[in-house]
């Protein structure tokens, strides 16, 4: 397979595949993107929009089951299902991706159990899936760090000898999400300029959704986020980050360079979080809601179904069905999540080190002493 | 039982500091097709203080590897290498620059093994030249070692000699937990005897074999007595044990037998054989270069206190850096505990 042409331009308005009015768009810019598309048939397009209506439906649940006391925390992605099922369902099995902590649309493409990511909000393991056999890295919570570990994470991919070999299920890449208030952090330009000099197979895709807690992308650039990686000498493209199709294609031309040899990509997806940064947030405090309702008529699902509709792929039936999908995943995170007990607190003490260490087996020793000392009073505490 | 240091079999070399570690880094590489050296000048140039010297001609730019000049870039990339199975060695140019580095270290690095329940190592190896003494300028003599030996998840070692740099290096690197290597850059030249054969790689050896366990890496476990005594226990560590020597001799020539412990790791701490010389001597000063303030002479003066407490003949007392930044290379002397101001605290300790 040949490295493909990393995409000339510096046109600020996002690619985009499909209108929010749910038309698709033709025009020169998109077509090389649009060729993109041909491998994929209606069950595709189809599995788009279940994805996407899936994702929405975890999520309305996790916000509900933090206000109901279940979750401590949770960061809603409501609006961002386009960039993360698009972006996600363009990875090869074998890619690896480096999540920053809302990125539950792509754990969910690479076949995380949802309600195992509520483990970490639920505040009883601090990750909550294997994520070597899910290809899918822990969350990291601190801005931008990890966007270092996917490029790191690749020059290991390099050295291994699975870029470039033309075998389609051996060539690797690897990709980090990240959102427009990380690219203010050091890590992430870092991460560009060793992903440039390294030619490292990496796609860093930002999901700019406007606003970083309460600071807009204003406060964050002087210039469009995807022009920072012209800079570094990384191809760089902003997309529609709520038109999934303009997300799946831009990421699938992105992943087959980064695996064909042909080096980094940068792509800022242009989306909106339309909840709060997490559930401690209170975004009226800081945008209006004709913002919001700006964005609304941008709903990423909405223009996917009206597409479906439009194109005789979708009908009142198939909603149907699927919102009896939806209810059983909602009924399966609430059971899964009020199910999940108390470890024990002398698991504080595991996997501190991968060698035994003095320090910490004086204090566990302490603490099993300290414990048993209730129970020798005639009970546990 | 308390390890003793050993004089190197007759095999031994006489190597600086700066060669017993290139060497073990030599080794290392040579042993295990997955390690590789990371950091700013490390190539052709061989480090600014040559410590990988000539190891880029020998193993080729993919495994000895010039990296942009970016200290949170170098270790963020190193993890993603060693999430990838490879182990890497980063070089931080000098101690005062490993702060962009800090976030990394502290709340990636430290964290991954426990945030993922086991699942993730992440066994990466970061040398520090650390210490003053070279008459430099600012951010390059200072002693952060306790500022990440207080994040639990990192171990933070020092050797005491060229022998222990080339063992401990390679121990360092065969670890599955990341290591900060905190090397005394004032004593980079100072020879000593080094056995070629020892160490987890030079004894042929590789991180596939090497053992989870921690007695595997002894080294990184386990204080050393660098020389015995009777009358007070003097605990050192890098830079500080040749000084702890030192005054050892200098005390010996007057009558006072003092036994020196070269701790080599900070964290953990290997208490005890600190603790064991206590009970033997009654007496303890720790010396380091660090600001005393909450330094580690602190940690050990509370633990030798707690556990020796009726054994004591005195309180144990601190000798280090003061309450300042590192000072002007002109009177650095007069911040380091030199061997005036160590003898100084030992005659007190055995006033009392």
């Amino acid at each position: 397979m040949q490295s493909t042409q990393a995409p000339e331009t510096t046109d600020d308005t996002p690619m985009q595949i499909v209108a929010p009015d749910g038309r698709r768009v033709t025009s020169e810019r998109n077509a090389p993107y649009r060729a993109r598309l041909a491998g994929l048939d209606d069950d595709d397009l189809r599995g788009f929009y279940r994805d996407m209506m899936l994702v929405r439906r975890f999520d309305t649940e996790a916000t509900a089951l933090q206000r109901q006391g279940e979750l401590a925390l949770y960061a809603p992605l409501l609006g961002q299902e386009a960039a993360q099922i698009g972006s996600g369902r363009a990875l090869s099995p074998q890619d690896m991706a480096f999540p920053s902590y809302r990125e539950h649309g792509v754990a969910y493409t690479r076949g995380v159990e949802l309600p195992h990511l509520l483990q970490l909000f639920r505040g009883v393991d601090h990750g909550g899936w294997d994520s070597e056999a899910h290809r899918f890295h822990l969350y990291t919570l601190v801005i931008g760090s990890h966007t270092l570990h996917a490029t790191g994470y690749a020059m290991g991919v390099q050295r291994d000898g699975l870029v470039g070999t033309g075998d389609t299920t051996q060539d690797t890449a690897v990709i980090a999400y990240f959102g427009d208030g990380a690219t203010s952090q050091g890590d992430v330009s870092e991460a560009l300029g060793f992903a440039a000099v390294n030619n490292a197979p990496v796609v860093l895709f930002c999901q700019n959704n406007q606003w970083a807690i309460s600071v807009p992308t204003s406060k964050q650039s002087r210039v469009p986020l995807y022009r920072r990686g012209h800079g570094f000498g990384v191809p760089s493209v902003r997309v529609d980050g709520n038109d999934v199709l303009a997300c799946y294609a831009a990421t699938t031309e992105a992943l087959e360079r980064a695996r064909t040899g042909g080096g980094p990509t940068f792509i800022e997806a242009v989306t909106y979080r339309m909840g709060a940064h997490t559930t401690s947030d209170d975004p009226t405090r800081y945008r209006t809601s004709a913002e919001e309702d700006y964005w609304r008529d941008r709903d990423p699902i909405d223009r996917l179904r009206i597409l479906l509709r439009t194109e005789g792929l979708w009908d009142d039936e198939a909603e149907a069905a699927l919102a009896v999908e939806a209810d059983a995943l909602g009924e399966r995170v609430r059971t899964y999540v009020r199910g999940l007990g108390r470890p024990a607190a002398s698991s504080m003490f595991d996997h501190v080190y991968a060698t035994e260490n003095s320090l910490v087996t004086e204090d566990r020793t302490w603490f099993a002493d300290y414990e048993a000392s209730f129970t020798d009073q005639g009970g546990a505490r | 039982m308390t390890a003793q240091t050993t004089t190197p079999a007759s095999t031994a070399t006489q190597l600086p500091f700066a060669k017993a570690i290139n060497a073990g880094l030599d080794a290392a590489l040579a042993g295990d097709p997955k390690v590789l050296l990371m950091g700013e000048d490390i190539g052709p140039l061989g480090g600014v203080f040559r410590v990988t010297d000539g190891l880029q001609a020998t193993y080729g730019e993919d495994r000895v590897v010039d990296t942009p000049l970016a200290e949170s870039g170098i270790i963020g990339t190193a993890i993603g290498l060693a999430l990838r199975g490879y182990r890497p060695v980063c070089e931080i140019q000098f101690d005062g620059f490993i702060f962009p580095g800090f976030d990394q270290i502290t709340t990636q690095l430290a964290k991954m093994h426990y945030r993922s329940s086991g699942r993730l190592t992440v066994p990466v190896v970061i040398r520090v030249p650390y210490g003053g003494g070279i008459g430099a300028v600012e951010h390059h003599s200072e002693s952060p070692e306790v500022l990440f030996a207080h994040t639990p998840g990192l171990r933070v070692v020092s050797p005491g000699s060229p022998q222990d740099a080339f063992v401990m290096i390679q121990e360092a690197i065969a670890s599955p937990d990341p290591v900060l290597f905190f090397e005394p850059k004032g004593r980079y030249w100072e020879k000593g005897a080094v056995d070629l054969s020892t160490g987890p790689y030079a004894s042929g050896g590789t991180s596939a074999q090497a053992p989870a366990e921690a007695d595997a890496f002894d080294t990184l476990n386990k204080a050393v007595v660098a020389r015995p005594g009777t009358d007070l226990t003097l605990v050192a560590y890098g830079a500080t044990v040749a000084t702890a020597l030192k005054v050892a001799a200098s005390a010996a020539s007057e009558g006072t037998s003092i036994e020196v412990i070269d701790l080599r790791s900070i964290s953990p701490l290997d208490t005890t054989t600190v603790v064991e010389s206590v009970r033997r001597t009654h007496r303890c000063v720790v010396v380091h270069e660090a600001p005393t303030f909450l330094g580690s002479g602190a940690e050990i003066a509370a633990r030798v206190t707690e556990q020796c407490f009726y054994e004591l003949e005195a309180p144990v007392l601190r000798v280090g850096g003061f309450h300042t930044p590192y000072p002007v290379a002109k009177i650095e002397h007069e911040y380091l505990p030199g061997l005036d101001r160590v003898l100084d605290a030992v005659d007190r300790a055995l006033a009392f």
